[in-house]
């Protein structure tokens, strides 16, 4: 377990080596965080739904799709020149590659949370309060359901002839309970409720963390020995 | 031309395959191969394209699983896991390294990979063989192709793998890249190392060669020790061997 | 497969099911004609759930066996199973505008959970399109039909959390009605007809998947 966990270690650090020094995927993605913020604020009617009303959904929305953006650049770096041979010729077990993966994967959409969301705050003009604590176990408990299953599919997608059409169709379908629990635990908070109200929300965020890290985890081999 | 070290009495056997084959769905790419390989030996393999060369490398490395009949590396059975893969080092006309990092970072990212601790002096020693010390902390995007190649060699060779499968290592090198690979892997052999190259270069691959085969359709169609092989006549022999079984 | 005669048998069930369902079926009570369309959602449901509940147990024993009849057969199983859950997307609503005043319901958690079966299913056909190797091709698709298996449940649950905190004023929502003999058996009539239909276009779509596969065999082996 400790070779796994140190092997994924090294696979995720190579990956963020390689984002710090081209940081392309980086910058896309919190552009197009920031820019979404903007477009949907102005394609609702703020006389008729109130900002804190709407940021949730629109945080939640943007939160996957940006995520997607990531994911996609995570197995297109294994392609260039074969190199994820390269890891599955290594002694590194299957699990260790993806585990390294998506830790990668993890740090990445984190780092993009941790500047789009307090430019929600500010744009969306949000009654932060006492909530940001919960709000932020929210935020971790929906990234790792995302990117467990993203990064699986990044992986399959990369080698079909579709390629990144193939992953949104792939990912989306999965990431509809992360995006109705996180949104709908998020507007509880933000209304001022009690966070035991958002509390079957976060249950099943977490429900869905295990069984699909594990599952993920356990399927990702039967996607490489071929 | 070519030298023997099989002279005294037989190498402790590195590769040991008998009839094994490997299909993609209904195609069969190698249908029932039989050969061993022992510590010190190079085998030269030759085929024209399509003949199933590198899905049998492939499989010696633990990137594709036998569809039937046996293989075995270093005494373990394929697919043996994470142990076997470690005794193999992997060269192809890919290079698999990370363009965007260094010549020294991909190498050491890869002894890391096979679990060297204190990697420096490897990696640095790996980078000087092929002549690549000197540019090692540029990008590997910015060095030419011949250049990313040297580097790829370098990272197989990091961990000194018992058995190396190298797929077309030549091409890309020029003139000064290919007489460092050919000593390397002259060294490697003497070594005791175990090498499986293929090449479409019959002179180059024989001069390094202990054992000579020709592949066509999956299939070992000519197998010879290297020193009873014609070196002159040989392209007459692989033409003729490829004809009658194609 | 053989089984010749099962396409004639599932056609000739399904056809006097209908013709029972229409002229020998009394109307219900509150709902009138709208509710025979039951006869037909109904049972396309639950081959559409069992279609995709088998494609999830071939995949998971094609992954431990490797043996091609699984994945031809979840393939077959998963074509199938997005028409007949395109058959229940269409007839749901058209129940649902006379009875509760509205096409769609997103509080309704059988019907969204539906529409995801057909978005995953839909999506697994088109991986299936944009891989080549065959191996490869079945391995991911194997994957996806497990995965899709382990989602459903979340997407149920989902739905029903999202429901149950924002109650919907529904236009005359009718309680469960307790069906009257005739309807019942009429009712079973039509799952066992709709199930015998499925087998039956199985049984085809596997044939072909067989005659494909032998053709690109002879292909091969000619090039």
């Amino acid at each position: 377990m400790a070779d796994i966990l140190f092997a994924a270690w090294l696979i995720a650090r190579k990956d963020l080596a390689i984002e710090f020094r081209t940081r392309s995927a980086f910058l896309s993605a919190v552009v197009f965080s920031l820019l979404g913020l903007v477009i949907f604020y102005y394609a609702w009617d703020p006389t008729a739904v109130s900002a804190p009303d709407l940021a949730p959904g629109v945080l939640w929305v943007i939160f996957t799709f940006s995520g997607l953006l990531g994911l996609h650049r995570s197995f297109g770096v294994e392609a260039e020149d074969h190199a994820i041979d390269g890891l599955l010729a290594s002694p590194v077990s299957r699990e260790a590659i993806f585990l390294g993966k998506a830790l990668a994967n993890l740090i990445f959409v984190g780092a993009v949370q941790a500047i789009t969301i307090p430019a929600l705050v500010v744009f969306y003009n949000l009654p932060l309060g006492g909530v940001a604590a919960p709000l932020i176990a929210i935020a971790i408990l929906a990234a790792i359901g995302l990117v467990a299953v993203g990064t699986l599919f990044s992986a399959m997608a990369v080698n079909t002839r579709l390629a990144e059409l193939l992953l949104p169709m792939l990912a989306l379908p999965f990431f509809v309970p992360i995006v109705t629990a996180a949104g709908q635990a998020t507007a509880k908070l933000l209304s001022g409720r009690p966070v035991i109200e958002a509390s079957a929300w976060l249950k099943l965020l977490l429900a869905f963390d295990l069984v699909f890290v594990a599952a993920c985890t356990l399927a990702y081999p039967f996607t490489v020995e071929d | 031309m070519s030298s023997t070290l099989s002279a005294g009495g037989p190498a402790r056997p590195i590769v040991v395959v008998a009839e094994l084959a490997r299909a993609f769905g209904a195609r069969r790419a190698v249908a029932g191969v039989t050969f061993s390989l022992g510590a010190g030996e190079c085998l030269a393999l030759f085929g024209p394209n399509g003949a199933g060369k590198t899905t049998l490398l492939r499989v010696l490395a633990g990137l594709l699983r036998p569809t039937s009949g046996s293989a075995r590396v270093c005494g373990i059975e394929l697919p043996g896991g994470g142990l076997a893969r470690s005794r193999v080092g992997l060269i192809s006309h890919h290079t698999m390294l990370y363009e965007a990092l260094s010549s020294r970072e991909n190498v050491s990212f890869s002894a890391r990979l096979y679990g060297i601790r204190d990697s420096r002096a490897r990696v640095e020693d790996s980078l000087r063989r092929m002549s690549m010390l000197e540019r090692a902390d540029a990008p590997v995007r910015s060095l030419s192709r011949g250049m990313q190649q040297r580097v790829s060699i370098a990272r197989a060779m990091v961990h000194s793998p018992q058995l190396v499968l190298a797929d077309e290592p030549y091409s890309g090198l020029d003139e000064s890249g290919a007489r460092a690979l050919t000593s390397l892997l002259q060294e490697l052999r003497s070594a005791g190392t175990a090498i499986i190259i293929v090449t479409h270069n019959l002179a180059e691959g024989l001069s390094l060669a202990t054992h000579a085969a020709v592949m066509q359709r999956g299939k070992f169609v000519r197998y010879d020790a290297a020193d009873r092989v014609n070196v002159a006549s040989y392209p007459a022999t692989y033409r003729d061997a490829v004809a009658a079984s194609g | 497969m053989r089984l010749a005669w099962l396409p004639t048998i599932a056609g000739a069930a399904v056809l006097g099911t209908v013709i029972r369902a229409a002229f020998f079926t009394p109307l219900e009570a509150k709902q009138g004609a709208a509710q025979k369309i039951f006869y037909v959602h109904v049972p396309a449901a639950w081959v559409a759930f069992l279609a995709f509940f088998l494609v999830a147990v071939a995949s998971g024993v094609y992954l431990w066996l490797r043996d091609q009849r699984l994945d031809r057969f979840a393939e077959s199983s998963a074509e199938v199973g997005v028409v007949f859950t395109t058959v229940v997307l269409i007839t749901g609503p058209l129940w649902a505008k006379p009875i509760w005043g509205t096409y769609w319901a997103w509080w309704d958690v059988r019907l969204v959970s539906t529409l995801f079966l057909w978005f995953i299913y839909v999506s697994y056909i088109v991986l299936r399109g944009a891989i080549e190797s065959p191996t490869l091709r079945a391995r991911y698709s194997a994957v996806l039909g497990i995965l899709g298996a382990f989602l459903i449940p979340f997407i149920h649950l989902s739905v029903y959390l999202f429901a149950t905190m924002h109650p919907m004023p529904i236009v005359g929502k009718p309680s469960a009605p307790s069906l009257p003999n005739e309807m019942l058996v009429t009712l079973l009539i039509s799952l066992a007809s709709f199930t015998l239909l499925y087998f039956a276009f199985v049984r085809s779509r596997y044939n072909y998947a067989v005659e494909r596969d032998a053709a690109a065999a002879r292909t091969a082996s000619d090039a």
